[in-house]
């Protein structure tokens, strides 16, 4: 395998007349596991929104596979194997948890993901198939919202902030999800406000800083004064 | 006043409110499209039933089976060309949209057809009934109430119990995470408006036996339509079902009090509902 499989180049996005990433270089390789950190307002979510293909006003380009994909459409990007999270885990609400499960097989992509193999990872879930979504707790929504993305078999998996807001026993029980899912050969992207977690969980880090990247490298390798000179410029 | 007969037609007249409703409540439901030109695509299809039958040398019932299947294309090619164009917006675009359909409409018919008043005409079955005891029930209201069941146990059962409907429900909740999941949101918007207007062509063929239509009928059917859905409750097909007989109810009831009062109680009874329990009898809501 030659090149990364996944890569943006120059990317930049706007909201409008505002500008929210300034020409973004960015590369993931087959089965990687990276994590994009940095403050609010950083750019982190409009990134994951551009490679999803949610977000329209965009320049630059997005490379995966070795095809241009920067001008797909959010469903033809998911019908890919690029699968995203979204922040605030946006479950369907008036569908129950297996039918939100069964929703990511609309990317049409069979695979080693099925919904016996998403119970068995999350097996919370097992029980609460057929409650409607909004029932569930925050944490048990955050494991509906990534067995719905894994449920589309993906090859890339983003996942933007899946820890925000949930007890510490629940985030460990999310992370702990994190070898199974990459043993599978899907490679992951991780947006996350806690620093030590992402760089416990993965390979690279990029810190985003004002829609820039201000800080790129090997987890193990970065210290702590580099990410805090890069999160806060200081 | 017989109450039992009273009641009895009622509720048959309700099957026929239904067919009007339900299409409606289709694309309101998935993509939150209030359809101001649904009453006149009503009329158009007993038109076009009528037309047809005419000019082939048709029965009635063979042209209607035409125009269902031509209004589900219609509903497609409708949503994908114009009407997708109007959504995403604010509320007012789809509803200004659909206006303009409904005066295009009204006046092409006009156009066409002129203002005379015209029927489909199936022979003896539209008088043909059988009795039940001390009452004579018409064999076609029979009928009418019957396809309305029957429309409203298939839509039920397409959006609970199939992927199709799973996507609608899901769409309906938040497009913007449905097309995450790979739904091409465009394409079904088209599929919601083929079967709206396919269940249109339905409510088309009963209306234009039952009455004589001119082309400007269309707002008062879009009416009952709307009252039928907010007295049964938004996001569920029997609360539409519900609601439509319960309107049947009324205006027959007023009907037998005295002929002017029909059409009235019923919106009256529309009110009360509205005044009650303005949620609808039997919503569905979605916590």
């Amino acid at each position: 395998m030659s090149g990364p499989l996944l890569a943006s180049r120059a990317l930049a996005a706007y909201y409008g007349d505002f500008q929210a990433l300034f020409g973004i270089d960015l590369e993931l390789g087959e089965g990687e596991r990276i994590a994009i950190i940095g403050a609010n307002g950083a750019g982190k979510s409009t990134f994951l929104a551009s490679l999803a293909g949610a977000l329209a006003a965009k320049t630059g380009e997005i490379h995966f596979d070795g095809a241009r994909i920067d001008g797909r459409d959010a469903a033809s990007v998911a019908r890919l194997g690029i699968a995203l999270v979204p922040e605030g885990r946006r479950l369907f609400p008036s569908l129950t948890v297996e039918e939100n499960l069964r929703m990511g097989r609309f990317a049409g992509r069979p695979g080693p993901w099925t919904l016996a193999r998403v119970y068995d990872l999350f097996p919370v879930l097992r029980e609460k198939r057929r409650a409607p979504a909004p029932s569930l707790s925050g944490g048990q929504q955050q494991m509906a919202a990534i067995g719905r993305a894994l449920m589309a078999n993906p090859r890339v998996l983003m996942c933007d902030e899946v820890s925000l807001g949930l007890a510490p026993a629940v985030v460990r029980a999310i992370y702990g999800a994190l070898p199974l899912i990459s043993a599978d050969g899907i490679a992951v992207i991780l947006v996350e406000q806690d620093v030590e977690l992402a760089r416990k969980s993965t390979d690279r880090v990029y810190c985003f800083t004002h829609g820039r990247i201000s800080l790129s490298g090997r987890s193990a390798e970065l210290t702590k004064d580099a990410i805090s000179h890069a999160y806060f410029g200081v | 006043m017989n109450w039992v007969d009273t009641i009895v037609q009622g509720i048959l007249l309700g099957g026929l409110f239904a067919l009007f409703a339900m299409g409606l409540a289709v694309i309101y439901g998935v993509m939150r499209l209030i359809n101001i030109a649904h009453g006149d695509f009503v009329v158009l299809g007993a038109y076009l039933m009528l037309s047809i039958a005419l000019t082939a040398h048709l029965s009635p019932f063979a042209a209607a089976a035409i125009v269902v299947v031509l209004f589900a294309v219609l509903g497609y090619v409708l949503q994908r060309t114009i009407l997708d164009r109007a959504l995403g917006g604010d509320l007012l675009a789809p509803l200004v949209v659909t206006y303009g359909l409904s005066v295009i409409i009204e006046n092409g018919l006009q156009q066409a057809y002129s203002a005379d008043s015209h029927s489909l005409q199936i022979g003896a079955l539209e008088t043909a009934s059988v009795h039940f005891g001390p009452i004579a029930v018409g064999i076609m209201p029979l009928l009418v109430f019957g396809v309305a069941l029957a429309v409203a146990v298939g839509l039920e059962l397409l959006f609970n119990a199939t992927p199709l409907g799973m996507a609608f429900r899901a769409t309906s909740d938040d497009r913007a995470t449905a097309r995450l999941m790979g739904v091409r949101d465009f394409q079904l918007y088209g599929y919601a408006a083929a079967i709206s207007l396919g269940v249109t062509a339905l409510a088309s063929f009963f209306m234009g036996v039952k009455y004589t239509f001119t082309p400007t009928l269309g707002p008062s059917f879009l009416l009952y339509a709307f009252e039928a859905i907010v007295i049964g409750g938004m996001g569920s097909f029997w609360g539409t079902f519900t609601g439509a007989v319960i309107l049947g109810v009324a205006q027959t009831i007023g009907f037998a009090i005295d002929p002017g009062w029909g059409i009235l109680t019923g919106h009256l009874v529309f009110l009360a509902v509205l005044v009650v329990r303005p949620q609808g009898l039997f919503p569905k809501v979605v916590a």
